[in-house]
C-alpha cells in the first residue's frame, strides 16, 4: 500500500489543509500539569485547576482573537474543562472555526548510552487515547520529540530513533481522526551557528520523511512543527532575512510539498523575534509550496502572562496584549508584519531558557 | 559519529586480515597495484570527504591484497595506518565546522561546483524545453540503425547523431541532451566537434555514465547498475570534454516484487553516483526506471515508485548531495503494459503528480520525464496533463525513442532524406515543448505517432 487511507482521509486532508489557511495559525496552550505550574509561578499565581483553567480562559475568550488561530493544542486537562459560565472550551474553539488540537506524547526519557539524548514516550494505548480525544472533540493531536546540537550530537541513534517514534505516532493519530503535527525540535541551546543547525534540521527532517513514508503516512493529512533554523543561543544572531533563507531552504529541501502547511515552534525566542523571523519567511522569494504559518507557546502568551499577573481587573489588558500577538502573527503568515505590535512588557523579552524542560 | 568512524576502521582492518597475501606476477600486475591506489589517493585529495576515504580504504584492501609488498612500497592506505587518518584534518569545505577526529562530521553540500551546478540545473529546466537523450550504447543505436535496414558502423552512427545534432532551431525546443561516451568524443563530418554543434544551439551537453545492468545476484531476477569505479576521473575527463550533466539510468521490476535489496541497491547506486558527479562538475540525473512490465495496476505503480524515491531521496541526503544541483529522470506512473484497462492523460498525470508531491522537495530545479515505451504521441499526452496547473518544480521531457522514432523513418539512410527528418525531430520537438508548457493540442498528429514502442523485456 502506498499512503494509508484510512475512513478519516478525506476529513484528516481537509483539516491538515485548514489549520495551514493563510492568516491563521496555532495557539499552543498544551502546558502539562507541571509546566504551567512554573509559568504561573513567575507570576506568583498558584497551581491549582481553577489558575490553570482561568488563565486557558482568558485566552480563549479573548473578543477577537480566535479568528486569527485555526488550532488550539490543549493539554488533556484542558480538553474536558468548561469556562466560568459552563461552557466547554471545545465548544467555544468550534463556534468561531477553530479545531481543538491535544497533546498526546508523555514526555521525553534519556537514551541510555548516549550524551543526555532523548526519546519520547507515548505509544502504548495511543489508538485508544485518540479515539477518545477525538470523541471528545479533538482534531489534531502534537507530538514533541527533542534533539539537540552537540560535538557529538545528534547521534544516529537518536536521529532514528525520534524519527521512528513520530512515524508510529503519525500513524496511529491517522486511524483515529487526528491530524498528527511532526514536531522534531532540535534545541537552540548551543554555541553553534546557522550553517550547523541547517545541517542538523535537514538531516533530521530527511530521516524524519523517510519514517514516516516506511510507515505509509498520509503526507496530505499531517503538518511538520519544526524549529526555525538560527543560530544557537550562545552565537552572534543574524538578521531575520537570513533566518528565513536559511529555513526555507532546508524546508525545500526535505519538506514534500504534500505536506500542506508548516507550523514553525518559536523555541525561546522572543514574541517579537518569533513574529518577524515568521513574516521574513513569508517574504521570502523561493519556491514555498506549503503555507508557513505558527504553533506558538510562549511567544504568544509571555506578555499575556505578565499583564494579567493572576488578577481579575487585568484580564482586560491581557486579553488585548493577547489579541495583539495573535494579530501580529496572523500578519506575518501574510508576510505584513510591519514590527512592534502593541509592544508590552515582555514582548521583546528573550524567551529562551538554557536545557528547556517542558 | 565516532563510534561508527571506528567502525569503518574496524571494518578495513577485518578485509586486511582475511585475505592471504601472494606473490605477485608480471610487472603490469604491479603497475596496476600501484596505479590504483595512486588513483585513490588523488581521490581523497580532490574529494576530501570522510566518506570518500571509508570507501577507498576497503577498496585500497582489494587491490593490494594480492601482494604484501606492494603495500609497502608507499603509503599503507589502509585503516591501521592511523596516521594518515586520526591527524589530518580533511574536511575542509568551506563554512564547515572545524574539526577533531571525534566530532560530528558537518558537510556542506556539493564543492567547488555548487554555483555552476545550480545554474547547469536551472538553464535544463528551462520553460518550454526538455531533453533530447541520444545515449543508446553501440548495440543500442545498432538496433535503431537496424530497423531502417543500416549497418552499425561508426560512420552510420556519427551520420545519425549528426543529423540530430545539427538540425536548426533544435535550441529553441531543447535544454540538454544527452550522449554516448562516442559521440561525446565525436566530430561531423566537416570535422566539427559535436559537443561545439550543441553549445552553439544553446543546448548543454551530457553524458551517459554508467556501465550497464547486470544481474544482482541474491535477488528475485533482478539487475543493479554497475560503474561507480573510476567513476570520478571519467566524469572529468567528460566534464573537461565540454559534458556538464550527467545520467545513470538503473531499473526496477515490478512483477519481480521488487525486492527490498533490489530497490535498496537502485537508490544507493543512483546516490553515490549523484555524489561523484557533482563532486566533478556534472548534474546528475537521477533515473530509477520502473519497468512497464507487468499487468499491475496504476496503484500498485504508485506504491512502488512511492517506495524507490523514498528510498533514492533519503540516500541522496545521507550522500550529501545538493539538490538544487540535480534533477530526476523517472518513469510516469501508468498501469504496467498488460494490464486489463488503460488509463488517460489525466489519471496518468493526477497518479504521477501525486507520487512527486509526496516524494520530491521543492529544491530538486526539474523533473524530466522517460518515456519507456510510450508511443510518441501518448507521451506528449501524458506530459500535457501534468502542467496544467503550475508545479514547485519544472515538469518536462528527457525522451529518447519519443523523440526519435519519426525521426528514424523519415531518414531511412539517405543522405536526400535529412531535411524531412530534421524537421520530423523539431516537430516532436516543438510538440513536447507545447506540452511542457501546457499548451499541446493533438491536432495533426500523424499516425505513426500514435504508435506504441513498448518492447517486452526491453534491453537498453
Amino acid at each position: 500500500m502506498s499512503a494509508y487511507r484510512g475512513k478519516y482521509a478525506d476529513e484528516l486532508i481537509a483539516n491538515a489543509a485548514y489549520i495551514g489557511t493563510p492568516g491563521k495559525g496555532i495557539l499552543a496552550a498544551d502546558e502539562s500539569t507541571g509546566t504551567i505550574g512554573k509559568r504561573l509561578s513567575s507570576i506568583n499565581v498558584e497551581n491549582v485547576e481553577t489558575n490553570r483553567r482561568a488563565l486557558r480562559e482568558l485566552l480563549f475568550c479573548t473578543p477577537g482573537a480566535l479568528q486569527y488561530l485555526s488550532g488550539v493544542i490543549l493539554f488533556e486537562e484542558t480538553l474536558y474543562q468548561k469556562t466560568a459560565a459552563g461552557k466547554p472550551f471545545v465548544d467555544v474553539m468550534k463556534e468561531a472555526g477553530v479545531l481543538p488540537g491535544i497533546k498526546v506524547d508523555k514526555g521525553t526519557v534519556e537514551l541510555a548510552g548516549t550524551n543526555g539524548e532523548t526519546t519520547t514516550q507515548g505509544l502504548d494505548g495511543l489508538g485508544q487515547r485518540c479515539a477518545q480525544y477525538y470523541a471528545a472533540g479533538a482534531r489534531f493531536a502534537k507530538w514533541r520529540a527533542v534533539l539537540k546540537i552537540g560535538p557529538n550530537e545528534p547521534s544516529q541513534l537518536a536521529i532514528n530513533e525520534n524519527a521512528n517514534g513520530l512515524a508510529r505516532y503519525a500513524i496511529i493519530c491517522q486511524e483515529n481522526g487526528l491530524v498528527p503535527i511532526v514536531e522534531p525540535e532540535i534545541l537552540v541551546d548551543g554555541p553553534h551557528d546557522i550553517n550547523k543547525c541547517a545541517d542538523v534540521t535537514e538531516r533530521v527532517l530527511a530521516a524524519c520523511y523517510k519514517a514516516l513514508n516506511d510507515h505509509h503516512v498520509l503526507l496530505e493529512g499531517t503538518l511538520l512543527k519544526p524549529n526555525m533554523v538560527t543560530p544557537g543561543s550562545d552565537a552572534k544572531k543574524v538578521a531575520p532575512e537570513v533566518v528565513a533563507e536559511y529555513t526555507v531552504r532546508a524546508l525545500q529541501r526535505t519538506m514534500p510539498p504534500a505536506v500542506p502547511a508548516v507550523v514553525f515552534l518559536s523555541g525561546g525566542q522572543s514574541e517579537e523575534e518569533a513574529t518577524v523571523n515568521l513574516n521574513a519567511m513569508n517574504q521570502y522569494q523561493g519556491k514555498k509550496p506549503w503555507s508557513l504559518s505558527f504553533s506558538f507557546g510562549r511567544a504568544l502568551q509571555q506578555s499575556t502572562l505578565k499583564a494579567w499577573g493572576g488578577k481579575e481587573e487585568n484580564v482586560k489588558k491581557a486579553q488585548d496584549a493577547f489579541l495583539a500577538r495573535c494579530k501580529a502573527n496572523s500578519e506575518a503568515t501574510l508576510g505584513k508584519y510591519k514590527g512592534g505590535a502593541g509592544l508590552s512588557e515582555g514582548a521583546s523579552e528573550s524567551l529562551h531558557v538554557k536545557d528547556y524542560k517542558y | 559519529m565516532f563510534q561508527s568512524k571506528k567502525r569503518y576502521l574496524e571494518k578495513g582492518q577485518n578485509r586486511h586480515l582475511e585475505k592471504t597475501p601472494t606473490p605477485f606476477g608480471s610487472s603490469a600486475h604491479y603497475l596496476r597495484l600501484i596505479i590504483k591506489p595512486l588513483h585513490c589517493l588523488r581521490t581523497i585529495l580532490e574529494t576530501n570527504s570522510f566518506l570518500t576515504l571509508s570507501v577507498l580504504s576497503i577498496h585500497t584492501h582489494r587491490s593490494i591484497t594480492k601482494s604484501s609488498m606492494a603495500s609497502a612500497s608507499f603509503v599503507k592506505l589502509n585503516a591501521s595506518s592511523s596516521p594518515w587518518i586520526g591527524q589530518r584534518s580533511f574536511n575542509q569545505r568551506p563554512g564547515s565546522s572545524s574539526r577533531s577526529p571525534a566530532a560530528r562530521v558537518s558537510v556542506i553540500r556539493a564543492g567547488s561546483y555548487s554555483d555552476e551546478l545550480v545554474k547547469t540545473a536551472k538553464t535544463i529546466a528551462s520553460p518550454g524545453r526538455g531533453i533530447l537523450a541520444i545515449d543508446e550504447s553501440n548495440a543500442t543505436c545498432g538496433k535503431r540503425l537496424a530497423s531502417i535496414g543500416l549497418d552499425n558502423t561508426e560512420a552510420n552512427r556519427q551520420a545519425y547523431r549528426q543529423l540530430l545534432l545539427t538540425t536548426p532551431g533544435l535550441g529553441q525546443y531543447i535544454s540538454g541532451s544527452i550522449l554516448f561516451e562516442e559521440t561525446l568524443f565525436q566530430s561531423t563530418t566537416d570535422g566539427k566537434k559535436m559537443v561545439d554543434c550543441l553549445r552553439e544551439q544553446n543546448i548543454v551537453p551530457g553524458i551517459k555514465v554508467d556501465k550497464g545492468l547486470v544481474p544482482l545476484p541474491g535477488s528475485n531476477n533482478e539487475s543493479w547498475c554497475q560503474g561507480l569505479d573510476g567513476l570520478a576521473s571519467r566524469s572529468a575527463e567528460y566534464y573537461n570534454q565540454g559534458a556538464r550533466f550527467a545520467k545513470w539510468r538503473t531499473v526496477v521490476s515490478i512483477p519481480c516484487g521488487p525486492s527490498a535489496l533490489a530497490v535498496k541497491e537502485a537508490a544507493w547506486g543512483l546516490a553515490r553516483y549523484a555524489a561523484i558527479s557533482q563532486d566533478n562538475g556534472l548534474v546528475p540525473i537521477v533515473e530509477p526506471e520502473i519497468l512497464l512490465d507487468g499487468d499491475h495496476s496504476i496503484d500498485t505503480t504508485l506504491e512502488v515508485a512511492e517506495r524507490v524515491w523514498a528510498e533514492v531521496f533519503y540516500y541522496l541526503a545521507e550522500n550529501n548531495v545538493l539538490f538544487e544541483g540535480i534533477l530526476l529522470k523517472p518513469s510516469m506512473v501508468t498501469p504496467g503494459a498488460d494490464h486489463k484497462e488503460k488509463a488517460d492523460p489525466e489519471t496518468i498525470a493526477k497518479y504521477t503528480l501525486t507520487m512527486l508531491k509526496r516524494r520530491v522537495p521543492p529544491a530538486v530545479p526539474g523533473i524530466m520525464f522517460l518515456s519507456g515505451g510510450q508511443s510518441e504521441m501518448e507521451a506528449t499526452l501524458n506530459l500535457h496533463a501534468m502542467n496544467q496547473s503550475p508545479n514547485p518544480w519544472h515538469v518536462s521531457f528527457s525522451y529518447a525513442r519519443a523523440l526519435q522514432n519519426s525521426v528514424l523513418k523519415a531518414w531511412q539512410g539517405q543522405p536526400e532524406n535529412v531535411e524531412a527528418a530534421q524537421k520530423a525531430l523539431l516537430t516532436r520537438a516543438k510538440a513536447n515543448s507545447l506540452a511542457q508548457l501546457g499548451k499541446y493540442s493533438a491536432e495533426g498528429e500523424s499516425e505513426d505517432a500514435k504508435k506504441g514502442m513498448f518492447v517486452k523485456g526491453y534491453t537498453y
